[in-house]
């Protein structure tokens, strides 16, 4: 049956090489790609400097032209191992956290949104009208107003200093329900689903066996959307979590940050510098592992009309 | 009444019920009615138990390991719940969950009133914590207490000294300064000298004004009960504002903030020449500005009169029992272990700086010379620190709301012509403001 | 509010009769939207009606804390800050992601793939870690600010100084979300079908012309739901401010931003009765904004 009905994801890859190649046939402009070069280096200066003084040691970091390495003290070996191996390799720790936070708070973030947008997108049901509206209202509520009733709320339930604490309210991400609201729209053929129906599926059954798939370019983006938003996630773990053994790494490197400015502390900027690079680097390394879904999932509707 | 108005979702009534009720214990339970003996507490700490303590302070780690080997049955869990107003806010929110209190937390000196007036700390009179003013120095003595009881030990303590970097004052032929108007004459010399250079930095600090301030005789705040004055136009507050007003207007004093990458950059590479601050300092110096080390002497803390000798404390924290922990006997058990028994020479190995008087005063302690100093026995100059510190000094019972709105107030003589004295009858009103729509009378 | 009719403007073609059916798919995201989101701000909204001080404990003062927040000009120092803020910043953030957008998807362009991906990656930096590493290249002594005074033998101008600091912000946030705009705007762009302008172009349209007539109007609705998101992102502004005020504390107060004052009342004055009615204001005012972004994006059409 889904052989028979077009299948997105490869018609939409064709329908854009297409598209490319009639593209490519304009002459290329150097003016617009010396300017959109501007915004390139504009976006990629900070990163150089990240990784630039990832290079070098503490007192480096202080002694050296910004924008280039420190000579003949070129540290990355030393602090990338310090910065696993520092306070018992603590960084190690965080790093599973995240990444433990990330697979569950994101998964279930996609699976919500992805279960919420389809239904809003292909059902009509009482009270639909209002889900949008209260979901972009609630979004407006500044969330550091939200932290201190959440954690009251949370302590009752026995749920503040665990993990639960950062999963749970990462299941939600608002733009994710959005995207998947208008990709489902495009992507899933009424008749496909009105043919399922003739057929006694049950709607549960049809949205696994015959949306999911068409779903899932569209799916892919909301998971890297919601693995962003997870890994962004900063004050609500930093009230939430007592325990640095459940710190994420974002609360964990500003703690480290942090900690120069106790009496006995000790300042670590350098591995500072460097665990924000492998943070950084494994996030990219995702995104870009996950690119090829995720830029037929973002051309939406390329199969539209 | 609180049940009417919570007519939303069924959650949210649960909650309601729930929130009206907790902030009503909240003011109950005296601590323990007869005294605890010392009997007791040791019968508790050979029983033993489980002890959660939130702490900072990075010497408590080994204090613990040592704890747990002399009384194998306690098990400490260490908790670095953040550092200052995050493990505050995170104790504050606790106590409102009446859940997730710790039996013991550090608190520095100039929050504990706040937390004693809050009802959140364990009152130590009958544990016979009185009968120890004699094993501290009377600095942190006193600031353990609010209106005459005393509610934690000192864990350590921060009488002052002036730190300077030798190098550059030899550099330029500068004299260590001893009084503040000499203090003021070497920073416009060294200034001129290398417009690079600064004698110090400042960008607004509450915690370094208010120790001046103390320093020079002010008593800008007191408290009976919930009455509380604040007065930033007195003498003292005045001698102070007349000197460092010169430092701003002049632009003698760099614009960067302690404890920023820049900072201790300034200190490694001689750009920043002193720092007036506590005897804690030496640990960060070593462990955060190594560039800096042979070059940094102390002396001590210049004076407002010539010939005086009148010193403040600057930060330090004690160790208080939370009055929602649990087994307080074997908190108090630990505690007194930290701050008064052997727990204290562990720290003060690990480079802590002590507030007993037995440390201070032994000759190990006071013979011991740092290497970054040049191998000077800068001990020597912070125990006769600690033995000058101006009494008679307290903090708000707000002072933790009352510090972070110092920048918004006074931060504005640093960025703008907006003169020191002005800065600081800001402070004043604001925090008065404050104080008066939390429920005390403020004059 | 209208926006459901923005967000599907296909509603009509694609639903089929009405039942409850819908909620199965629903309704497990809305039980844990309302766990994390509506129960706190119920309780938030509970909170703002009472007073708990230090002093004489709590009490129901019904609107008070209300009447407070309009009249505190704190809050409305704050308020004027990100209006500002909305005023200049986003729009320009918005323009660069649409040129960009509009750039790579003219197909006139060489490499366009590694431009989509290198302006896309900003997005990708934990804005905590953003904000920390901006933090160090602005300092003025030290710091990448620094190094260029020295090289240039000028002195620049503080980044963290008063005057500049809002700017300086804007300046992250305009970097970290450039990218991220660009790539709604990028994928709304390619479902722009081609014909439309093939034909125009047949008619002898200049590329311009085509921008503003063809290609603006059909993602309307991308400008509409990303300046939306802008103008909630823009009011909630916290972690640039809440990171660099160690850097500049007299710059940024604690009332620098609404969000950031709500926190400082909670976390440091410990009036949280007072920062749920800030927070519900402010709520409410974005809401506003919200929702007359809406209105003259819909009028448009």
């Amino acid at each position: 049956m889904t052989t028979t009905t077009r299948v997105p994801l490869r018609t939409e890859k064709r329908a854009r090489s297409a598209s490319e190649g009639t593209r490519r046939k304009r002459r290329g402009s150097v003016t617009l790609t010396v300017l959109t070069s501007l915004m390139a280096i504009y976006a990629l200066v900070p990163l150089a400097w990240l990784v630039i003084n990832a290079t070098k040691t503490q007192d480096g970091l202080f002694t050296s032209f910004g924008l280039w390495f420190d000579d003949g003290h070129f540290a990355l070996g030393t602090n990338l191992r310090d910065t696993f191996t520092y306070d018992h390799g603590i960084y190690l720790r965080w790093l599973g956290n995240t990444l433990f936070y990330v697979v569950v708070g994101a998964g279930g973030a996609t699976f919500l949104a992805v279960l919420a947008g389809y239904g809003l997108a292909k059902f009509d049901f009482p009270g639909k009208r209002a889900v949008f509206g209260i979901v972009i209202g609630a979004v407006a509520v500044p969330p550091s107003a939200l932290a201190v009733p959440t954690f009251l709320m949370f302590s009752r339930i026995g749920l503040t200093n665990t993990p639960w604490a950062v999963i749970i309210p990462s299941l939600i991400v608002p733009f994710g329900l959005y995207l998947m609201w208008t990709f489902a729209d495009e992507a899933v053929p009424v008749e496909m689903l009105e043919a399922a129906r003739v057929d006694g599926a049950s709607e549960m059954r049809t949205f696994f066996r015959i949306s999911v798939p068409l779903l899932a370019p569209g799916i892919v983006t909301v998971l890297l959307f919601s693995m962003v938003a997870t890994m962004n996630n900063y004050l609500l773990p930093l009230i939430m979590l007592k325990n640095p053994d459940w710190y994420p790494l974002t609360v964990g490197l500003n703690s480290w940050n942090a900690q120069a400015t106790t009496a006995g502390g000790q300042a670590v900027f350098n591995l500072v510098i460097a665990g924000s690079l492998i943070m950084i680097v494994l996030l990219l390394a995702a995104f870009l592992t996950l690119q090829r879904y995720w830029q037929s999932g973002l051309a939406a509707g390329s199969v539209k009309e | 009444m609180k049940r009417l108005l919570a007519v939303a979702a069924a959650a949210v009534l649960f909650l309601a019920g729930c929130g009206s009720s907790d902030s009503g214990s909240s003011s109950s339970s005296p601590s323990a009615g007869s005294g605890v003996s010392d009997a007791d507490v040791q019968a508790a700490l050979q029983k033993g138990g489980n002890l959660t303590v939130w702490a900072w302070e990075p010497t408590l780690k080994p204090v613990v390991a040592k704890f747990q080997e002399k009384y194998p049955n306690v098990k400490v869990n260490l908790v670095n719940a953040g550092t200052g107003n995050d493990q505050y806010t995170a104790l504050q929110n606790a106590i409102a969950a009446g859940k997730g209190v710790p039996d013991v937390a550090q608190i520095e000196y100039y929050a504990l009133p706040q937390f004693a007036l809050g009802k959140a700390l364990t009152n130590l009179t009958n544990y016979g914590a009185e009968n120890l003013k004699a094993d501290f120095s009377p600095g942190p003595w006193g600031s353990v207490h609010s209106g005459g009881t005393v509610y934690g030990l000192p864990m350590d303590s921060g009488p002052m000294a002036l730190y300077y970097n030798k190098d550059v004052f030899d550099k330029y032929g500068i004299k260590v300064p001893t009084t503040w108007q000499e203090y003021l004459d070497a920073a416009r010399k060294l200034h001129k000298a290398d417009p690079k250079a600064y004698i110090t930095n400042d960008t607004g600090d509450a915690g370094f004004v208010t120790s001046m301030i103390w320093q020079a005789g002010g008593k800008p705040y007191t408290v009976d009960g919930t009455n509380v004055t604040i007065n930033f136009a007195d003498p003292g507050a005045t001698r102070f504002t007349q000197v460092w007003q010169q430092l701003i207007s002049e632009k003698l004093v760099a614009p960067i903030s302690s404890w920023s990458d820049q900072w201790f950059q300034g200190i490694g590479n001689g750009s920043i020449a002193t720092l007036t601050t506590g005897a804690w300092m030496p640990a960060n110096f070593v462990s955060s500005a190594p560039s800096g080390s042979g070059r940094w002497r102390v002396a001590d803390m210049p004076q407002w009169q010539a010939g005086g000798t009148a010193t403040a404390e600057n930060g330090g924290s004690s160790l208080a029992i939370m009055d929602k922990g649990g087994n307080k006997a074997l908190a108090y058990g630990f505690m007194k272990y930290a701050d008064d028994g052997d727990g204290v020479q562990v720290r003060v190995d690990n480079g802590a700086f002590p507030a007993t008087t037995a440390q201070l005063n032994s000759p190990t302690f006071q013979n011991t010379s740092f290497k970054y100093f040049g191998g000077q026995k800068a001990n020597q100059i912070f125990a006769k620190s600690a033995q000058n510190v101006v009494t008679g000094w307290s903090y708000l019972p707000f002072q933790v709301y009352a510090n972070s709105v110092f920048n918004d107030t006074v931060g504005k003589a640093y960025v703008s012509s907006t003169p020191l004295a002005d800065g600081l009858k800001a402070w004043q009103d604001q925090s008065a403001k404050y104080g008066n729509e939390q429920g005390f009378t403020v004059k | 509010m209208a926006v459901p009719q923005l967000a599907a403007p296909r509603a009509v073609k694609t639903t089929h009769r009405r039942s409850w059916a819908g909620w199965q798919f629903v309704g497990p995201f809305m039980i844990v939207f309302t766990l994390v989101f509506l129960a706190p701000i119920a309780y938030a909204i509970y909170l703002s009606l009472y007073r708990n001080r230090l002093i004489g404990g709590n009490a129901f003062v019904g609107l008070d804390n209300y009447r407070k927040v309009i009249q505190d000009p704190q809050f409305w120092s704050a308020f004027g800050r990100v209006a500002l803020f909305l005023a200049v910043q986003v729009p320009i953030m918005l323009f660069l992601a649409l040129l960009v957008a509009l750039a790579i998807d003219s197909g006139r362009l060489y490499g366009a793939g590694f431009f989509r991906i290198t302006i896309f990656l900003p997005y990708a930096v934990p804005a905590v870690v953003a904000a920390l590493m901006w933090g160090f290249m602005y300092g003025a002594r030290f710091g990448l600010i620094g190094n260029l005074s020295d090289f240039l033998h000028v002195q620049l101008p503080d980044p963290l100084r008063p005057g500049l600091i809002l700017a300086s912000i804007g300046n992250i946030t305009t970097w970290e979300y450039v990218g991220y705009n660009m790539l709604i705007f990028y994928s709304a762009l390619r479902v722009v079908p081609k014909s439309l302008y093939e034909s125009a172009e047949i008619d002898g349209a200049g590329q311009f012309r085509i921008i503003t007539a063809i290609k603006l109007p059909h993602i309307r609705g991308a400008l509409v739901i990303a300046t939306i998101f802008s103008v909630i992102g823009t009011f909630q502004l916290f972690n640039e401010p809440s990171i660099l005020k160690d850097l500049a504390p007299n710059a940024i107060t604690t009332y620098f931003t609404p969000n950031f004052y709500a926190y400082s009342l909670t976390f440091s004055g410990q009036e949280f009765n007072y920062s749920a009615a800030v927070a519900v204001v402010m709520a409410v005012l974005t809401m506003i904004v919200a929702y007359v972004v809406q209105l003259r994006g819909s009028r448009q059409r």
